[in-house]
């Protein structure tokens, strides 16, 4: 094994398609950012790394790998992408040039710099919908395929390519810009942009590995790369906390059945810990930056959550959450807070909140889920049963369907 | 780039004129007009008379048909509109959060089609 040419650790007899394959697994993102950077245009970047990759396993395969494959595929699909332009009509050749006259000006030769920050800005840009920003960042930032994409909403591959073409239109068509946001934008930008980790995120619970992608693992890779590359911000601290301390208990929340397990009955020998204290620290990092935020605040109710002995702390997640609506006062949010109430031992109070949210609830799961578990503890059978069935019919992922039978039978009658 | 600004608001949602309100929101409307010094430049921008002026024409195989009222029949009505030449969309975004149509209607920020 020697230091690989293409990043890595890498046989000495890797194929160029191997090489090719781990480089844009690895480095995607950043040769995009790169390209974007210097074409300020999204699909034409997309398209010029599509060719230089397809020359690349001609010319690597016949005259082997060469000193620096990325320097490489930067080079061939600058040029590429010069050529269509220049193709293009005599406006273009206008654009061509420009393009040339301002490369000239930030050319860093071997050293590709490292311009991810503002490709995720851009992706993550609130004119464009919440869907498009996940599915854009995913493809252009993290390197998913359409397919791939596609699997995690569950949508038809190209339903998904229509929605990417349409978000890229948008970006070039409306002037949106390839820059990181100053001060007067910042905060709501940013929030903006971990909102869309924190979607991935999730959405790698629901949907679980696709084609060996972990998205729960891209998110967290997406939230470590913004915090290297924007360092010292509190929300970004707390983001990665956030998904650390819950990514911490992945083996715990299922049984050996894929059964849902909740967290008071996880089995903590199972939780990573490494990654809990890892999370803990960048936590109390971001606290002491005093620059309160949503996501810092949800990164401690999962930190107190996750107590390795003795019992939870129940009044003062409740309080967290009440704190939270101060930033996010949504119906969801009110929900958290009700069943913080409840387990605080306040149940009354926690019953009539769900029955105060409840018109704006009636076609969300948990809501169900936690009204049954309210009334099951309140000792009214009936109506848990009622609520459990909802609960049950709505679930989306099986193993929550089987816990939620399970507790439902074990209603007394 | 060059965007256009519409205005959209429901009838009797601003401020009624002679209040003290109407007369701090014109102001607003009249600060616009200076845009946002390097990023903003303000070209153009109008207000409408109310809906119930409106007449809309049709030219169906060769004949014009004119009717009473608007395009479309919406609760938001169109009632001014800007054109800007803004450094980017943010900016764009920028000042059409300080119009006031933004906080009692809504304002749409398109790009201009360039030839």
């Amino acid at each position: 094994m020697v230091r690989s040419k293409c990043g890595r650790l890498w046989n000495i007899n890797l194929t160029p398609e191997r090489c090719l394959e781990q480089l844009v697994r690895e480095d995607r993102g950043r040769l995009m950012a790169a390209l974007v950077s210097r074409l300020r245009d999204m699909q034409r970047a997309e398209d010029a790394l599509q060719e230089a990759m397809a020359s690349a396993l001609v010319h690597w395969g016949r005259n082997g790998l060469p000193a620096s494959p990325k320097a490489w595929l930067l080079q061939v699909a600058w040029r590429k992408a010069l050529d269509r332009i220049r193709r293009g009509g005599t406006e273009q050749r206008g654009l061509a040039d420009l393009l040339i006259r301002a490369d000239e000006v930030q050319d860093a030769g071997e050293d590709i710099p490292d311009h991810r920050l503002r490709l995720i800005f851009t992706c993550c840009h609130p004119a464009l919908e919440a869907k498009s920003r996940v599915a854009l960042t995913l493809r252009t930032v993290c390197g998913l395929t359409t397919g791939q994409i596609a699997q995690v909403f569950l949508d038809a591959e190209p339903t998904m390519g229509q929605r990417l073409s349409r978000a890229k239109a948008k970006i070039a068509g409306a002037g949106i810009a390839y820059q990181v946001p100053g001060p007067e934008a910042w905060g709501e930008r940013l929030h903006s942009v971990l909102t869309v980790v924190y979607l991935i995120f999730t959405a790698g619970y629901t949907a679980g590995p696709v084609d060996g992608r972990n998205l729960c693992e891209e998110a967290i890779f997406l939230v470590r790369l913004v915090n290297g590359l924007r360092p010292d911000e509190a929300e970004i601290e707390g983001a990665l906390a956030l998904l650390l301390i819950t990514h911490s208990r992945r083996a715990a929340r299922v049984d050996e059945l894929g059964i849902t397990v909740p967290l008071a009955r996880q089995n903590r020998r199972r939780w990573d810990l490494r990654m809990l204290s890892e999370g803990r620290g960048w936590l109390d990092k971001a606290i002491a930056r005093r620059a309160s935020g949503p996501f810092q605040i949800k990164a401690a109710i999962a930190s107190l959550a996750s107590v390795e002995s003795g019992p939870t702390d129940w009044p003062q997640i409740a309080g967290l959450y009440q704190g939270l609506l101060r930033w996010e006062p949504t119906p969801v949010v009110r929900l958290n807070l009700a069943v913080a109430m409840a387990e605080a031992g306040d149940l009354d109070r926690a019953l009539d909140l769900l029955h105060l949210i409840g018109p704006d609830m009636q076609d969300y799961q948990p809501f169900h889920a936690a009204v049954a578990d309210l009334l099951a503890r309140s000792g009214q059978g009936q109506a848990a049963r009622e609520a459990y069935d909802r609960a049950i019919a709505m679930a989306t992922h099986s193993g929550d369907a089987r816990f939620l039978i399970e507790r439902r039978a074990a209603l007394p009658d | 780039m060059k965007y256009m600004l519409t205005l959209y608001a429901a009838p009797g949602a601003e401020p009624a004129p002679g209040t003290p309100e109407f007369d701090a929101m014109m102001e607003e409307y009249m600060k616009l007009g200076e845009g946002i010094p390097g990023v903003v430049t303000f070209l153009a921008g109008e207000g409408l008379l109310p809906v119930e002026t409106a007449t809309t024409v049709r030219k169906r195989t060769g004949k014009v048909e004119t009717m009473d009222g608007p395009f479309a029949e919406t609760r938001e009505h169109l009632g001014g509109f800007y054109l800007i030449e803004a450094v980017d969309l943010d900016a764009a975004l920028r000042f059409a959060a300080e119009i006031p149509a933004a906080r009692y209607g809504s304002v749409e920020v398109r790009p201009v089609m360039e030839y």
